[in-house]
């Protein structure tokens, strides 16, 4: 395999801060995205994690702070140039609309066409095949592609956003809290995808709140807290229970869990 | 991939196999269709004979549906990229008194008035979307400033500068016109002449055009309605962009994290709108040969209600151009039938209030069918 793309980042995002009128969501966070790795983004609630993978996507401008992108110095506008230079993102709140089919919503902004009489028509019958195929590797059957969203469960929608991202994230896959309502058949299949475009060398930005699914598939794992980096450590440098303190801010879980008897 | 799970079965033991046929109605458009089987029904036993359908009577009642037909198609798409456009009505007036103050107060050709006209009023449905995409308030507000804001200017410019409400002269200004006819014309005359020499349709029976068809072609209006759905209903349901409607109005904010500019597909939604409503006033002063300042008062509602009528929500999100212009068919073949019926016009309220309630209400159950919405 060709060194440099190996060891080369991907993303390289440099001080990043993010302001919303007063409140300070990012105060400065540097991470390294790897081409072929998991990266595991943790930490509280509100820590910022979904804002700091938005400037990422495109969603969101940096207030300050730099993005490098394979190099060279990039300015996301919205979320299409993102997606144009091959970073998918499956968003906390999903982003898929209910009102529409399933294959409406996993093209959306992304609508494969074809030319009849030099007029670009939206190629519907290629949507709904790949999006039928895509469901299917994940182990969800759908009743049918325009079938609309808003008939399907809460983790068959999840299920939805994820094979989207995987289907267009060619080098760059972000996935917030995309297991937060699978189930365990579905899960597995969500780590095990991970764990199969990584190895096609796709850099993975893994965001979660358990441990387990973290220490899974992650090769490295970056805590933050309050807007800020805690730090990055290698996978076998840190033992699942140091990570859960460091995701929940350290001490605090420590005296919970002597007030809770070591149950937590 | 020892994780990866079994693959799962191709077909699903949990889904009812749904018959065809039901499975064939549950559309969008179902309310639509049930109501035109309804209103035609209803007219053919009572209005048979009134003269409702033949070339005379069909011309008339499909003369005022095409007008709907023309204001809802905009009305519709941009109701699904999730807005709305409560100043239809004065942009008709509107639209309409700019022709008849370039052409015949400044005395512009005809073709130069018409063209200037569109690129002005749609210049205005952009700055309606504008204003709307950027200050985030409701287009019920923006659009009902605008209302108000055209129609004041539609009986301000004839008053200043011609002393009164009403411009004629327009029919003279456009003679040999090269654009006119495309709004004010006729087409297929030919085949309506051989209708009436085959003795199909009346013929007039005496009197200079005496020989000659009463109805003596296919007014541009109907055609500019029938391209306009057609257009509408292919946008809508056949490109990429149709796609980027839909989530517009779906939920933009989704839409936008999903790559969709939305922002674009709003304000050109607007644009549309306002073209449309230029389509309708041009074809009306070419019809008439005046603009008047009171022209397209309440055309806004009547839009809205077609697309109600059609299926869409109102909301956003939802919706079928082809039931747009069924509501639209309705509508006209109400106004009219009713008439032809003999009926006291005055009921015109009542039925039209009665179709759109069972309508919506028909619409909004097979709506929740498709959707799973709750
Ligand atoms: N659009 C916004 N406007 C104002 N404040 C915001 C906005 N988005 C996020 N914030 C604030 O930024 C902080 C970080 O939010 P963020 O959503 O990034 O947290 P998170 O780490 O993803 O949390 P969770 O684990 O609950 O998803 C929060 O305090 C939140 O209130
Ligand atoms: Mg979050």
């Amino acid at each position: 395999m060709n060194t440099r793309s190996e060891h080369a980042p991907i993303i390289q995002m440099k001080d990043i801060e993010k302001h919303f009128g007063a409140v300070i969501a990012l105060a400065g966070v540097s991470i390294d995205i790897f081409p072929g790795e998991c990266h595991c983004l943790l930490g509280d609630n509100g820590a910022g994690k979904s804002t700091f993978i938005k400037t990422m996507s495109g969603v969101h401008k940096p207030t300050k702070g730099e993005i490098i992108f394979d190099g060279k110095p990039m300015h996301f506008d919205d979320p299409r140039d993102a997606m144009d230079a091959g970073i998918a993102t499956v968003h906390q709140h999903l982003a898929m609309i209910p009102l529409m089919s399933v294959s409406r919503n996993f093209f959306m902004g992304n609508e494969p066409v074809k030319k009849i009489a030099g007029i670009n028509f939206f190629d519907r019958e290629k949507a709904d095949r790949i999006t039928m195929e895509e469901m299917r590797k994940m182990g969800i059957n759908l009743r049918g592609p325009d079938q609309a969203v808003g008939t399907l469960s809460g983790g068959e929608r999840q299920t939805v956003a994820i094979s989207r991202a995987v289907h267009f994230g060619a080098k760059v896959l972000i996935l917030d809290e995309p297991t937060s309502a699978l189930g365990v058949r579905q899960t597995s299949n969500v780590l095990a995808t991970i764990d199969k475009v990584r190895k096609q060398g796709v850099a993975v930005v893994f965001i979660t709140h358990n441990v387990r699914h973290a220490l899974a598939v992650g090769d490295r794992f970056t805590v933050l807290n309050r807007g800020k980096t805690l730090g990055t450590a290698q996978r076998g440098q840190i033992t699942p229970d140091e990570l859960q303190d460091m995701m929940a801010g350290g001490q605090e879980l420590a005296q919970l869990d002597d007030a809770l008897g070591g149950t937590v | 991939m020892s994780q990866s799970a079994q693959p799962t079965p191709a077909t699903d033991e949990r889904i009812k196999d749904i018959s065809r046929l039901r499975q064939s109605l549950i559309r969008p458009e179902l309310g639509g269709i049930c109501g035109t089987v309804l209103v035609f029904t209803f007219f053919l036993l009572t209005a048979l004979d009134s003269g409702m359908f033949n070339s005379q009577g069909v011309l008339n009642w499909s003369t005022v549906s095409a007008q709907f037909m023309i204001i809802a198609v905009g009305a519709c798409l941009l109701m699904i990229a999730g807005e709305f456009d409560l100043s239809v009505g004065s942009m008709i007036g509107f639209a309409g008194m700019m022709i008849a103050i370039f052409s015949v107060t400044l005395g512009w050709p005809v073709w130069m008035a018409i063209l200037i006209t569109f690129t002005l009023c749609t210049a205005l449905g952009a700055l309606n979307g504008f204003i709307v995409i950027r200050t985030g308030l409701p287009s019920f507000i923006v659009t009902l400033a605008f209302l108000f804001i055209l129609r004041g200017f539609t009986i301000y410019f004839p008053q200043t500068l011609e002393r009164k409400t009403i411009i004629g002269g327009i029919s003279d200004a456009a003679q040999g016109d090269w654009l006119a006819p495309v709004f004010g014309g006729k087409i297929l005359g030919w085949l309506f002449q051989w209708l009436g020499e085959a003795g199909l349709i009346a013929t007039f029976e005496r009197g200079t055009r005496a020989g000659q068809p009463v109805v003596d072609g296919i007014p541009m209006l109907i055609v500019w309605a029938i391209a306009l759905v057609f257009f509408g209903h292919v946008l809508l349901t056949r490109t990429r962009f149709g796609n980027w409607i839909f989530a517009s109005g779906g939920d933009a904010e989704a839409a936008r994290n999903s790559g969709v500019p939305v922002n674009r597909v709003k304000i050109l939604m607007f644009m549309f709108t306002a073209f449309c409503a230029t389509v309708f006033a041009t074809c009306q002063v070419m019809e008439f040969g005046s603009a008047g300042a009171d022209r397209g008062l309440l055309k806004e509602f009547e839009a809205i209600i077609a697309v109600v009528i059609g299926g869409a929500l109102l909301t956003g999100g939802y919706g079928s151009v082809i039931g747009a212009a069924l509501g639209a068919l309705i509508f006209g073949v109400v106004q009219q039938g009713l008439f032809f019926a003999g009926v006291e016009s005055s009921l015109f309220r009542v039925f039209l209030g009665v179709i759109l309630l069972g309508a919506v209400i028909l619409n909004t159950y097979i709506r929740r069918m498709i959707t799973g919405e709750r």
